[in-house]
């Protein structure tokens, strides 16, 4: 009974997943001396601003892509998405960089650095796609700029700048979901594994 | 059991220090709460640009010179989206490599014909007027040479087009109907019903604006508000809003190589810098698996600074 039980697939599951990343790891309460630095902050700010980008955001869909021109409310949270987002790359960006600094890929971490850097893809196709969605002057210039860019790799046939209904749903939809499930997988990545310890000038021991 | 060497570039050491009480849900809370103020107060105080949209309506009224200058190019097949090659037609040399051309291979899917999309086609949807049918008629049935010999007289005059008194004058009595197709193009674009006419062509519902947005862009009028806001190619374009706002600062390394050498004198430079972007993306993602690359941190060794107190204690 008890085999019988233990051999599921969601029993099996549930192990594995509590192997991998238990309660603790998790959310731990802890965290090993060196990480007191400012650099650690960044990574939590980036999450952060990129909750107030998805809120803003949230509110200005829910007039439609009109709105903010016509009502002062509107316009506001127009400015507060966008800078937010300025907020967000600035972040993330020096968190590359601490990063970069850290070699924080080393000790099985290196697919931690490849999800932020696609992230990091994501989020500039995200960015971009907001700025053609604008529906203004800067919308139109931006997007008969960029579009001779896209279109001398063979991929303006396919991502259209000038189609304002393709570009907009991308910006709403499909970029939003990929940008946070890209970080839900990063952040997973780097509880699971904790964080990367400093350099040591003399060790031969390999961590698991 | 054999014991693989350690690489200090790829191996993480065992940590055996202390560790120390440490709240992330606060810490995320906290910075949350912090984003949010900063976030409110930078809107405050600098806002955000929204400069209205240009329309042909009024572009045609600020310059309607401009207007029927770019209206006959489009006309005529001189305008550089007329000559622009895949993906909207097959008139320009596409952007390459050596015999890399992805913009040639993939070929034409948006397809723009200017002469039709831009004139004939509005022109004709709009209600018959004795004068718009007859030219609408000589052009249509006019062999291409005879067309291309108007175009001709039309480009030589071209110059010296002026608009006076609701009419477009241009000083040639050679290009056939095309004075008075022009007429009626900068008359519609000056009533706002180009605007419609161009949108509306795929139905009711739309939410393309392909074909007025290439209009616009042939046109001198555009690229010039473009440049008193600073934002051409060559003042890093792109990347900047409007006003005094940061834009899309993080674009700087791609807008960065349209100014210089070889990327700022090539034909190709899209194709160029696009390419350039993508092996260093690549570099990018892939640093922690490239031999050297990723040295660089443990040789630059900024990281003594980030962990000094770490550094400090051990001493
Ligand atoms: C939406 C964008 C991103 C978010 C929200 C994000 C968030 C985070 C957070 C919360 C952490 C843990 C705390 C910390 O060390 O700061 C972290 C760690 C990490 N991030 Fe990101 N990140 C993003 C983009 C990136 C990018 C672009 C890279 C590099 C290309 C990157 C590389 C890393 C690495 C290697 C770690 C592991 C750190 C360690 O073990 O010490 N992340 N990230």
């Amino acid at each position: 009974m008890s085999t019988d039980i233990e051999r599921q697939w969601t029993s099996r599951i549930r192990h594995s997943v509590v192997d991998k990343l238990p309660p603790d790891k998790l959310l731990p309460d802890t965290q090993p001396a060196y990480v007191a630095s400012w650099i650690y902050v960044f990574g939590v700010t980036t999450m952060a601003a990129l909750g107030v980008i998805i809120l803003t955001g949230i509110i200005l869909a829910l007039d439609g892509p009109q709105w903010w021109h016509s009502s002062t409310l509107g316009h506001f949270v127009n400015s507060m998405h966008l800078w937010s987002v300025e907020i967000f790359f600035f972040a993330m960006v020096v968190h590359l960089w601490g990063k970069f600094s850290m070699a924080a890929w080393r000790g099985g971490r290196s697919l931690t650095w490849v999800t932020g850097a696609v992230t990091f893809m994501a989020s500039i196709l995200a960015g971009f796609t907001g700025y053609v969605s604008q529906t203004n002057f800067d919308s139109q210039w931006i997007a008969t700029q960029a579009k001779d860019g896209i279109n001398s790799t063979g991929g303006g046939a396919f991502f259209n700048v000038l189609n304002l209904g393709q570009m907009l749903m991308l910006h709403i939809v499909l970029l939003p979901i990929a940008a946070v499930a890209l970080t839900g997988i990063h952040v997973v990545m780097v509880r699971m594994k904790g964080v990367v310890p400093p350099f040591e000038d003399a060790t031969t021991e390999v961590s698991a | 059991m054999t014991k693989k060497p350690f690489r200090p570039d790829v191996d993480a050491p065992v940590y055996k220090g202390p560790y120390v009480p440490y709240d992330i849900i606060k810490e995320g809370a906290i910075a949350v709460l912090v984003v949010f103020i900063l976030t409110a107060a930078l809107a405050l105080v600098f806002s955000s640009p929204d400069e209205k949209a240009v329309t042909i309506k009024t572009w045609s009224n600020a310059d309607a010179v401009d207007f029927a200058q770019t209206a006959g190019d489009e006309l005529a097949g001189t305008s550089a989206v007329a000559n622009y090659g895949a993906p909207y037609n097959n008139n320009g040399t596409s952007q390459h490599w050596g015999f890399l051309s992805p913009e040639k291979w993939i070929g034409v899917r948006i397809q723009i014909n200017t002469t039709n999309d831009f004139v004939i086609d509005p022109l004709s949807a709009q209600p018959a007027q004795p004068a718009l049918s007859a030219a609408l008629s000589q052009w249509k049935s006019a062999s291409s040479a005879t067309q291309t010999a108007w175009d001709d007289a039309f480009n030589k005059a071209e110059p010296n087009l002026t608009y006076s008194n609701g009419k477009v004058n241009i000083p040639t009595k050679a290009a056939g109907p095309i004075p008075v197709l022009l007429n009626y193009e900068t008359q519609m674009a000056r009533s706002g019903a180009l605007d419609q006419a161009l949108v509306t062509q795929a139905g009711f519902y739309t939410t393309n604006f392909t074909k007025p947005l290439l209009f616009v862009s042939d046109g001198t009028y555009f690229a010039g508000l473009a440049e008193k806001q600073h934002l051409s190619g060559s003042q890093w374009g792109m990347m900047n809003e409007t006003g005094q706002y940061p834009g899309q600062a993080w674009l700087w390394l791609y807008t960065f190589w349209y100014q210089i050498h070889p990327y700022s004198t090539s034909a190709s430079a899209d194709f160029l810098v696009w390419g350039t972007m993508m092996i260093l993306t690549a570099l990018m993602v892939l640093v922690p698996f490239i031999p050297g690359l990723r040295s660089i941190p443990r040789k630059i060794k900024i990281y003594r600074i980030i962990w000094r107190e770490h550094y400090a204690a051990k001493l």
